[in-house]
């Protein structure tokens, strides 16, 4: 239950930057997300604050406190390894407390706090075995269990349920979620899977190439995607991006010569400019090819989502989804209109990646506001 | 382990292993039981071939109290050497884990003793230890007499164990290091976010981590102090003085080839396979599985 | 990691600082005392500068143990152990992952059973063979009428005979004879992923084929290794060499070394001693200095 502000942090390896001044001020108490891609610095920038890395510029404060120069072990923090990285040689119940055998609990007392966190997780059947003899999702409870014991100011998870399998991770998913709810403590939680952002931040940091990209709610995140990098990252499927240019009517073209009409005056305002074009899947929607105004593409595959379809469409050689709402009858190489919901579209500056145009500020020029 | 997938011509494999076959045969096998056979019978004196003479070597010799000498110094050579060569190259391959500044240095350095020959470092610390010149002469002109292992069978005992630690220092060093460094890196973490130091995390975490290692070093550190010894005895002590440096192997040799008793010395051969065996039994059935948690 | 442990630290490096010492000080002592002259290595303390005779005692050394010829022998015979245990190993291993048939298993144990005892430990039976490596064969013959038989029917006397004694061949195949290199290339061949095997089959090529094109290639860091550890390993053995080689023309530089050391009447000239000790500890340690990571590689999973 501690804030944790971090100010311009830097991460280096010799001479190659990995972290690039990333701000950040996490309320006490929030679950937070980092996203990103493999690479993108967003497990380097959790080990920071777990003092598992030197930092190479900037500060790091947790509750107050700059732990630039402090161990692991004095910043109050727990964290969740990727592979759970579990005693091999203990017991289960060694393992969840160790931690406080190091700080010189006394026998009883330990095994007290043993029983209850065991009993948390549902892991009181095993206290005795050895973590080989445990599965993935025990093992990755246990990993959580020797967090929890120390009632930690901050959790960190670093990737922690990467190793399980799906039905598993959805389970571990609203358990943590659970868990957070009952515990309350300020939580880092890192992956590369957006499902898992999605469902568990408060807010989500979307991380790319050692610098943050966004900042928001989920909700924010999905809908209004502040950079190129961010729509195309967040998604299922991920956004469609024509990359083309606004002619002198505020029409965008892209490259083969075809014209989406803007919004009004947000066409004229980029006249002239290159930019990328965002529409989601949910943003268009099939029409007959002979309908004014259609784009017209071939469809490629339909991909069965459960409780939704997705058209997957050739746009003269550029891939583009729809979402199908009703049980329109299509196969593969049929030709199909594409219309987009004009108050629904993204631009984005083809040369920075920033969003110059989104939906719910439609009309607004964010470039000039 | 198994390979899905194999070759059937049954002539073709043969021949690729036919020849490791033949080797072993000539060199192993068939030597092997030779041995055996001499160690149950007694060459005649003027020829006329072996006669046999069932356990009379073996209980010759185990009534011999020079043998149970030998057996005695070998034991104390063995788990001296190897307590020392262990102990030392253990904590050198925990500090060096640490990867402290200049650590690839370490690394290489504390390699070297073990590319040098027993011998060679035998006269090396031959010169290094003798009383009367090297580097050991100083306490000698302190203490007139009190260091020379040239007379003194005590003194000859710690010249030989001295040299042998020392190259097996290297080897042991080499097997620690890698099984420290094929700990899981989050493993220190975690133990690290669990709030410990690291004189704690050696204790806790890396100790009982190696421990298969350990039991495997014992075992390779003993049977080798067995063997590898002879170069150093040879040339530093030849035994001596007075029996003091003799070992198994150096007896076997000196009875078999010097004194040509080959029954005598073949049945000593029988005695110090049979340890041997026993040894490598004991770690394979007893220590691999008692220790492992992978 | 953020570590701020000083006083752990200084006593690290004060440990290690102090391995370092024992670690290199016989080193420095061998390079100093070679350097010397009689007089200068027999002063107690010895002087810890080196002076200027360091040629003088190498060149008296290299003559009194004919270092030219024996440091040849001791090359051609390391590397023939080396090379030896490669191509062995790499094939009898072959044999042991990739083929089936019956008596397999008989053939792992009897190559695996000779890694219990190494051949100091049985070198009064191997001294045996010696004399005649075909002794087994002849006895067999005997024992089985065959060389009676052989005698009756054409009137000669089968007499297989192939001393080894001052040979190359006597020095080096009862050092390949052992199952190190084996167990090194059967661990390495388990890890093979076993599609390779099917490509190969599914493209028509035989066991033999695949051995030469596909297993020995992957193999070469394998091959390395396992060369650099047994280059190491043989040329520093020294019992089988000093009891097979009892021509003083021909010899090994390691059995040399006994003729470096001073009589116990003679000169104390320790300072030829170290020199020549010098030169031929230096191969293997050269060796190991430019190969450590195939040494270390060699090693580890030589012998687990």
């Amino acid at each position: 239950m501690a804030p944790i502000s971090i100010r311009d942090v830097k991460k280096s390896y010799g001479k190659t930057p990995v972290v690039h001044g990333v701000d950040l001020e996490i309320e006490s108490g929030e679950f937070i997300v980092i996203l990103g891609p493999s690479g993108c610095g967003k497990s380097t920038l959790l080990r920071m604050v777990a003092g598992l890395e030197e930092i190479s510029g900037g500060e790091i404060a947790i509750d107050g406190r700059v732990v630039n120069q402090m161990e692991p072990r004095q910043r109050g923090c727990a964290m969740v390894f990727q592979n759970y990285a579990l005693y091999p040689h203990m017991t289960v119940a060694d393992n969840i407390g160790y931690a406080l055998k190091v700080a010189g609990v006394s026998k009883a007392e330990r095994s007290r706090r043993i029983g209850e966190v065991a009993k948390a997780l549902s892991l009181e059947p095993f206290l005795a075995r050895r973590p080989m003899a445990l599965s993935g999702g025990q093992r990755q409870r246990v990993a959580m269990g020797r967090a929890m014991i120390r009632e930690p100011k901050v959790f960190l998870f670093d990737e922690p349920l990467s190793n399980l399998d799906a039905k598993l991770r959805i389970a571990m998913r609203a358990e943590i979620r659970r868990l957070h709810r009952r515990l309350g403590a300020t939580s880092i939680f890192v992956t590369h899977d957006q499902n898992e952002a999605m469902t568990l931040a408060d807010r989500i940091i979307v991380m790319n190439a050692g610098k943050v990209e966004q900042v928001g709610t989920p909700e924010d995140v999905y809908n209004f995607p502040r950079t190129r990098f961010v729509a195309g990252f967040v998604g299922t499927p991920a956004m469609n991006l024509l990359e083309g240019r606004v002619n002198e009517d505020g029409a965008f073209v892209y490259d083969q010569g075809r014209i989406v009409d803007l919004p009004q005056d947000a066409g004229q305002a980029f006249a002239g400019q290159r930019v990328v074009l965002g529409v989601r899947a949910e943003a268009a929607r099939l029409v007959s090819p002979e309908a004014q105004g259609a784009l017209v593409a071939t469809a490629d595959f339909i991909e069965e989502l459960g409780a939704s379809r997705v058209v997957h469409a050739d746009f003269d050689g550029l891939p583009f989804a729809v979402a199908l709402t009703d049980s329109v009858r299509l196969k593969p190489g049929d030709r199909v209109g594409i219309v987009i919901d004009p108050h629904r579209m993204h631009l984005y500056s083809a040369e920075t990646g920033a969003a110059i145009l989104t939906p719910a500020l439609a009309g607004t020029n964010l470039a000039h506001a | 382990m198994e390979k899905r997938v194999t070759f059937s011509s049954t002539i073709t494999g043969l021949l690729f292993v036919v020849p490791m076959l033949l080797l072993i045969f000539v060199f192993f096998y068939w030597p092997s039981a030779q041995a055996l056979y001499w160690a149950f019978t007694l060459e005649q004196p003027w020829g006329g071939g072996n006669r046999w003479v069932g356990f009379d070597n073996f209980s010759q010799l185990l009534s011999d109290p020079v043998y149970w000498g030998a057996i005695g110094r070998s034991m104390m050579f063995g788990l001296s050497s190897t307590a020392i060569a262990m102990g030392l190259a253990l904590i050198l391959a925990l500090l060096t884990d640490r990867e402290l500044r200049g650590h690839k240095i370490y690394r290489s350095v504390f390699i070297w003793p073990y590319a040098i020959a027993a011998p060679a470092l035998g006269l090396a610390f031959r010169f290094i230890l003798a009383p009367e010149a090297g580097l050991l002469s100083i306490i000698n002109q302190v203490w007139p007499g009190l260091w020379n292992p040239a007379l003194d069978g005590k003194d000859a005992m710690i010249a030989v164990i001295v040299a042998f630690s020392w190259k097996y220092i290297g080897y042991n060093f080499i097997f620690f290091l890698s099984a420290l460094q094929g700990i899981p890196r989050s493993l220190t973490e975690a133990a690290a976010m669990d709030g410990s130091g690291p004189m704690r995390r050696i204790l806790d975490i890396q100790l009982p981590l190696v421990t298969p290692t350990l039991f495997f070093l014992l075992v390779i550190n003993i049977t080798e102090s067995f063997q590898d010894s002879f170069g150093i005895v040879d040339i530093m002590t030849q035994g001596g003085p007075a029996r003091a440096t003799e070992l198994m192997v150096y007896k076997i040799y000196f009875d078999g080839f010097k004194g040509l008793d080959y029954s005598g010395a073949a049945a000593q051969s029988i005695i110090l396979m049979l340890l041997v065996i026993i040894l490598t039994i004991f770690q394979f059935r007893f220590i691999e599985r008692r220790v492992h948690y992978k | 990691m953020i570590e701020r442990t000083p006083i752990f630290n200084l006593i690290c490096y004060t440990i290690l600082a102090l391995g370092l010492v024992i670690a290199l000080l016989p080193f420095g002592i061998v390079i100093i005392a070679a350097t010397l002259d009689l007089k200068a290595v027999n002063t107690v303390p010895m002087p810890l500068v080196p002076s200027s005779h360091f040629w003088a005692n190498v060149q008296e050394a290299w003559t009194r143990a004919d270092l030219g010829n024996k440091l040849v022998h001791s090359m051609i015979f390391a590397v023939a152990v080396a090379f030896g245990k490669v191509l062995l190993s790499s094939m009898a291993a072959f044999t042991i992952v990739y083929f089936r048939f019956p008596g397999r298993y008989l053939i792992f144990w009897l190559i695996f059973i000779t890694l219990m005892l190494p051949l100091e430990v049985r070198i009064v039976p191997t001294y045996s063979i010696a004399a005649n490596a075909l002794q087994p064969f002849q006895a067999i013959l005997d024992v089985t009428g065959l060389t009676s038989l052989f005698a009756w029917l054409f009137g000669i006397k089968i007499k297989l005979e192939w001393g080894l004694l001052n040979s190359y061949p006597g020095l080096v195949l009862p050092l390949v004879a052992t199952a190190t290199g084996t167990f090194l290339y059967r661990q390495f061949y388990l890890t093979v992923p076993d599609e390779l095997a099917e490509a190969a089959k599914i493209d028509g090529s035989g066991p033999v084929r695949f051995f030469v094109d596909v297993l020995l290639p992957l193999s070469r860091a394998n091959m390395i290794a396992l060369f650099t550890i047994m280059f190491v390993w043989a040329w520093n053995q020294y019992l089988w060499p000093l009891l097979i080689t009892t021509d003083p023309k021909f010899g090994i530089a390691v059995t040399e070394l006994k003729t470096l050391i001073p009589s116990e009447f003679g000169l104390p000239d320790w300072n030829v001693a170290m020199a020549g000790t010098l030169i031929i500890m230096s191969p293997p340690l050269i060796l190991v200095i430019l190969m450590q990571r195939w040494f270390v590689r060699g090693l580890i999973s030589t012998d687990k």
